[in-house]
């Protein structure tokens, strides 16, 4: 057997079920892990291990006395232990988002998504890093310091969800919740070499989550594998009384239609303004999954999103003001608490006119319907996740189509678009730059189809292993 | 299109923030970039375009207006910087 630490959450979760293994064997084994590779990463910020210990004996009570009568329905997730990004409430653990303004919070009541994870038996670890407030997309705006990219010490591991997705790359736990405003889980995702999604707006709650846009925020999982992402967005998603914004569209079996088949997919691939617009080693990389999904039977074909490069401007002219109206307050009277760089943005949105705002929800509506009209045709769209690879820490500029760019304004240029929109979208590993660096396929689905989002990103992983690689000192 | 130092000003007391000169002419950059963004907006034509108001077509969720258990006052106060008679306890802001 692979080290224990390295099997996927399913693979977990039947080997406690055979009794092979107990979730307290599993919990030591990631604490052990974390004690060995946090040093070098600092993917937490709040460290559980007493309650989770407690919990996993509590989980191996369950086990035990399932096995005796197996014929019982078990928790989803029993005993398996994960990590949540510190901008959403767990009860009793203190909670920062990455802010000093938040250095003493510890929520009394747990986001919904929490409260599903811990009903489906799940052992929380620990809180992950982010930028403050999830307001940035490298893990450096964080109060309480940068977290490192797994495959690279030296660069950042995307963000905002930057902890999760360096936590779940390195083996410290098997999958983590993220947040994703304007490509937070699928940024990191592509960065770190792990698979998340961010699901379609509406189908799973943020009650519990502190917000950042609230109509671009997004809760979505990150884990090594398609299947455990499904089994995640599974337990998670779902109408909530908490949210009005939780709809109530029935969650399908995610995990039942993983068939392994894209026979017949309708595949679109993004050329202008994404695949032609990338770094060259991305360009081959997407090319290159899009002829692995046509060998598995799936037609390809290129397209295109004319109304792209407006999408950035609407997503500030949303972003930024909905952010300043959750945060007036704290700037009037703590201002000196935020970070100089998260302060500025979240000012910019007291700037903007309510007319410039209700532009932006325009464009949105534009964009939505462009991205609609190409779903008609194909049942999923592809696109890289980000332009380039991960950047080296405190790097202010890259290199793109021949010209210096600045990193922070590109950072999650293919993926805001869709927050704007709704659509599911999910990352998934393709390829690995010359200098070793992850590459992210972004997979793009129809609004509540999240099932085929996830069923080609597993019929992809079954004929490819870029998600089976870890970083040298992981495993 | 760079904001004037008196603009930014304007804005800063607007939103009642105190800023450094040093602050102000940072600010002054960032700003307008992300105000350059709202502007180019302006060039488009959303004559006919309804607006976004919720980012699916969904209906309002409604739950049933039953009472449940909240809270309790312990667990309240617990982030509580200063409490009093089971009250947050806040600055004077009269005299």
């Amino acid at each position: 057997m692979t080290s224990l630490v390295d099997l996927s959450l399913l693979e977990m979760s039947a080997a406690l079920r055979a009794g092979e293994i107990s979730s307290r064997e599993l919990t030591l084994a990631c604490l052990e892990q974390i004690e060995r590779l946090e040093p070098l990463l600092h993917a937490f910020l709040t460290l559980n291990p007493e309650k989770a210990l407690a919990r996993a004996d509590a989980a191996d009570g369950s086990l035990n006395a399932w096995r005796k009568e197996p014929d019982r329905p078990l928790q989803a997730l029993l005993g398996i232990p994960i990590a949540v990004k510190d901008v959403l409430c767990v009860a009793d653990i203190r909670c920062t988002c990455g802010s000093r303004i938040l250095d003493n919070f510890v929520p009394p009541y747990n986001a919904t998504v929490v409260e599903r994870l811990l009903a489906a038996g799940v052992v929380i670890l620990g809180k992950t890093n982010t930028d403050e407030f999830a307001m940035g997309s490298s893990t450096e705006n964080s109060a309480y310091g940068v977290t490192r990219n797994p495959w690279d010490f030296d660069r950042v591991p995307g963000g905002s969800s930057g902890g999760s997705a360096a936590a779940v790359a390195s083996c410290l736990v098997p999958a983590a919740l993220g947040t994703d405003t304007g490509g937070s889980v699928r940024q990191p995702a592509s960065f770190c070499g792990v698979t998340g999604i961010k699901p379609t707006y509406g189908r799973v709650s943020r009650a519990g989550v502190l917000p950042l846009a609230w109509t671009m925020d997004h809760v979505g999982p990150m884990t090594r594998t398609a299947g455990d992402l499904a089994l995640m967005l599974g337990v998670i998603a779902g109408p909530d009384p908490l949210d009005a914004t939780s709809s109530e569209v029935p969650v399908p079996d995610y995990v039942a239609a993983l068939s392994g088949e894209v026979d017949g997919i309708r595949v679109g691939v993004l050329r202008e303004y994404f695949v032609d617009d990338a770094a060259p080693e991305q360009r081959a990389a997407v090319e290159a999954a899009g002829q692995t999904l046509e060998g598995l039977g799936a037609t390809i074909e290129d397209t295109q999103l004319p109304a792209m490069p407006m999408s950035v401007a609407a997503k500030q002219t949303v972003l930024a003001p909905e952010a300043y109206a959750y945060h007036e307050a704290w700037l009037k009277t703590r201002a000196a608490d935020y970070g100089s760089a998260v302060r500025a943005r979240i000012l910019a949105g007291a700037f903007v006119t309510g007319t410039e705002y209700v532009n932006g929800q325009r464009l949105r509506t534009l964009l939505r319907n462009d991205i609609d009209r190409l779903l008609a045709r194909y049942d999923v769209l592809l696109a890289p996740s980000t332009a380039f690879a991960a950047p080296p820490v405190a790097e202010k500029t890259v290199e793109l189509g021949g010209q210096s760019v600045p990193v922070a304004m590109n950072l999650s240029r293919y993926t805001g678009v869709f927050n704007l929109s709704g659509h599911p979208a999910a990352s998934v590993p393709c390829g690995f730059t010359a200098e070793g660096l992850p590459i992210g396929l972004q997979i793009v689905g129809r609004w509540f189809d999240e099932s085929t989002v996830l069923r080609v990103a597993d019929a992809y992983q079954r004929a490819t292993d870029w998600h089976a690689r870890r970083p040298d000192l992981v495993v | 299109m760079l904001l004037t130092l008196e603009e930014v000003e304007h804005i800063a007391e607007l939103a009642c923030l105190r800023l450094t000169e040093a602050e102000k002419e940072r600010y002054r950059e960032q700003l307008s970039a992300i105000l350059d963004y709202a502007t180019r907006l302006q060039t488009l034509d959303t004559a006919g375009i309804p607006p976004t108001s919720s980012v699916l077509p969904a209906h309002s969720v409604l739950r049933p207006d039953e009472p449940r258990p909240g809270l309790s006052l312990e667990k309240l106060l617990l982030n509580a910087p200063e409490a009093k008679d089971a009250q947050f306890l806040v600055p004077l802001v009269l005299d």
